[in-house]
Parts: structure tokens; C-alpha cells; sequence
């Protein structure tokens, strides 16, 4: 009897997984944290439409600035900020304050 | 000149690592926690200082911003050092070290003072790739090495890498007066 009940219970779950399956990727958060003068982890990848998080952990104020100048956030100590990714291709990436911070993502585009 | 002071201190631990032979030499020369914080702190406030005449003087874009940059992140590393030095109940203590570095910078002050436009610009950005090289040098070869309290020599870590930040910073702008 119980594994009767089991095999019913597992279906209305199998059916939600293929539902979720079947649905475009959902746009992610991706996080990276800032402490001891670092982005970490200092490489991603994302796709486009995907959230860059960064959290920032240490005592001074840090920015995020892609080289090409496409964005350019401030993350105050203790807080958090983030970027929409809108264009696919590599982005290098640095803080304006503490030039010895880099960091780069991947974005490729949504199939 | 400031440069001068950190090269005399290796100098000295050098001697002694080298002749090993008196461990009173050696505790006298080795600065002690105390020092190390005042030594930092006052390292800290000089550079606030600059900034300060910076701010006063200075009508560059690239330079107001870096003074203001460093006026926010001396600041908060020396808030964060007080912060610290509260905890352990150690109290800074003046030292030869950071009375020199005192004086030198009151002249130095008072040369930049006298200058004015992209004179005063490019002498106080220079100074301060200067300054910072000397302090990360004096951090890295000295004060870290030398501190015991390990939340202390952790935060004269953290400042070695905001003040390495710095110097790259301050490099980058500096290209702007070559």
C-alpha cells in the first residue's frame, strides 16, 4: 500500500518538473562578494538578462566598472548593489578606487 | 625623506638579523604593538591631511576625486584601527618613528602649500605614489612582520591591499601630468 501511495505521490512531482523544464531559463542572481580587496570569485559566467550581485564585506566603499564603460555601480561597506547584464561577450571589470581589483564575466546569450 | 626613515628601520632589523647576538638590541628595535599603531594611525592621518589641501587647492576632476578617496578610505581604516585598539585596550604610543613622520609631512604641507594649478597637481599626486610606496613598503617589510596582536597585523593586512589600491590609483592619475 505504501508504495502504491509513493508511486501516485511521485507523479504530480514528475509533472511539475517537466512543466519547469520545458519554460525558458529563468534570469539568475548571480552573487560575488568583495572582501579582502577582491571579487570573489573574480571570473563568472552569466547570460543575458541575468542580475550581477556584489556584496561588498569590507570597510571601505568599492566600485564595480566595466572597462567599456557599459556600467559603473558603488557598493558602500556592508551593502549590497547590481547590474542587469544587457549585451553578450566578455566584460572586464574593476574597482575605480582600488584599481588592483579586477574581475570579468562571460555573458552569452539566451538560446 | 619618509623613505628614509623606513629604510633606516630595515637597515637596523637587518643588522640585527644578521648579528643576532643581543636580544635587547633586538626587542628595541622591533617596534612594539603600541608603536605599530601609532605609527599606522599617524600614517593615516597625514595622508587626510594631503587630501584636505587637496580638496582646498586642487580644481582637477581626476585629483578632487582621488582626495576625496582617500580622505573616506584613511578614514575608515583609522576608524576601524580606534575601533580595534579599544577592544584590546592597547593605547598608541608616540615613538621616534612617528614623530619624523610627522615633521616631514608638515613640510611637505608647507611645499605643496606654495603651489598652485597643475603645479600643485602634479607635485601632490606624485607625492602620493610616493607616500604610498613608502607605506605599503614599511607595512610589508615592517609593521606587519613585526606586529603581534593578530587582529592587528590582520588589519595592517586589509590596509596593505586598500593601500596597494591606492598607489595604482594614484599612478593612474599621475599619467594625467606627465
Amino acid at each position: 500500500m505504501r508504495q502504491l501511495d509513493l508511486r501516485f505521490g511521485a507523479l504530480p512531482v514528475l509533472a511539475c518538473l517537466a512543466v519547469i523544464m520545458a519554460e525558458p531559463a529563468r534570469a539568475e542572481v548571480i552573487h560575488v562578494t568583495m572582501e579582502q580587496i577582491a571579487y570573489t570569485p573574480a571570473q563568472i559566467s552569466a547570460y543575458v538578462g541575468d542580475t550581477v550581485e556584489w556584496d561588498n564585506k569590507d570597510i571601505v566603499a568599492h566600485t564595480a566598472t566595466a572597462r567599456d564603460n557599459s556600467w559603473d555601480v558603488v557598493i558602500a561597506p556592508s551593502s549590497k548593489n547590481s547590474v542587469v547584464l544587457k549585451s553578450a561577450g566578455t566584460v572586464a571589470y574593476y574597482c575605480r578606487f582600488h584599481p588592483n581589483m579586477v574581475g570579468q564575466i562571460t555573458v552569452k546569450p539566451r538560446e | 625623506m619618509f623613505v628614509r626613515i623606513f629604510i633606516q628601520i630595515g637597515v637596523a632589523i637587518a643588522a640585527i638579523c644578521l648579528f643576532a647576538s643581543s636580544g635587547f638590541a633586538q626587542t628595541a628595535a622591533k617596534p612594539t604593538d603600541p608603536q605599530i599603531a601609532h605609527i599606522a594611525y599617524t600614517a593615516d592621518q597625514i595622508d587626510i591631511q594631503a587630501a584636505q589641501l587637496a580638496l582646498k587647492k586642487s580644481k582637477n576632476k581626476d585629483v578632487r576625486a582621488f582626495a576625496s578617496d582617500m580622505v573616506r578610505d584613511h578614514t575608515a581604516v583609522n576608524n576601524k584601527a580606534l575601533a580595534l585598539l579599544k577592544k584590546l585596550k592597547v593605547k598608541p604610543e608616540d615613538n621616534d618613528t612617528s614623530r619624523q613622520l610627522s615633521k616631514q609631512a608638515s613640510d611637505k604641507r608647507a611645499e605643496l602649500s606654495k603651489l598652485n594649478g597643475s603645479a600643485f597637481d602634479k607635485a601632490y599626486v606624485d607625492n602620493e605614489v610616493a607616500y604610498h610606496k613608502t607605506v605599503n613598503d614599511a607595512l610589508q617589510n615592517t609593521l606587519i612582520p613585526s606586529a603581534s596582536n593578530q587582529e592587528l597585523k590582520d588589519l595592517l593586512t586589509t590596509g596593505l591591499k586598500i593601500f596597494q589600491g591606492h598607489q595604482q590609483h594614484a599612478e593612474q592619475v599621475a599619467t594625467e601630468f606627465k
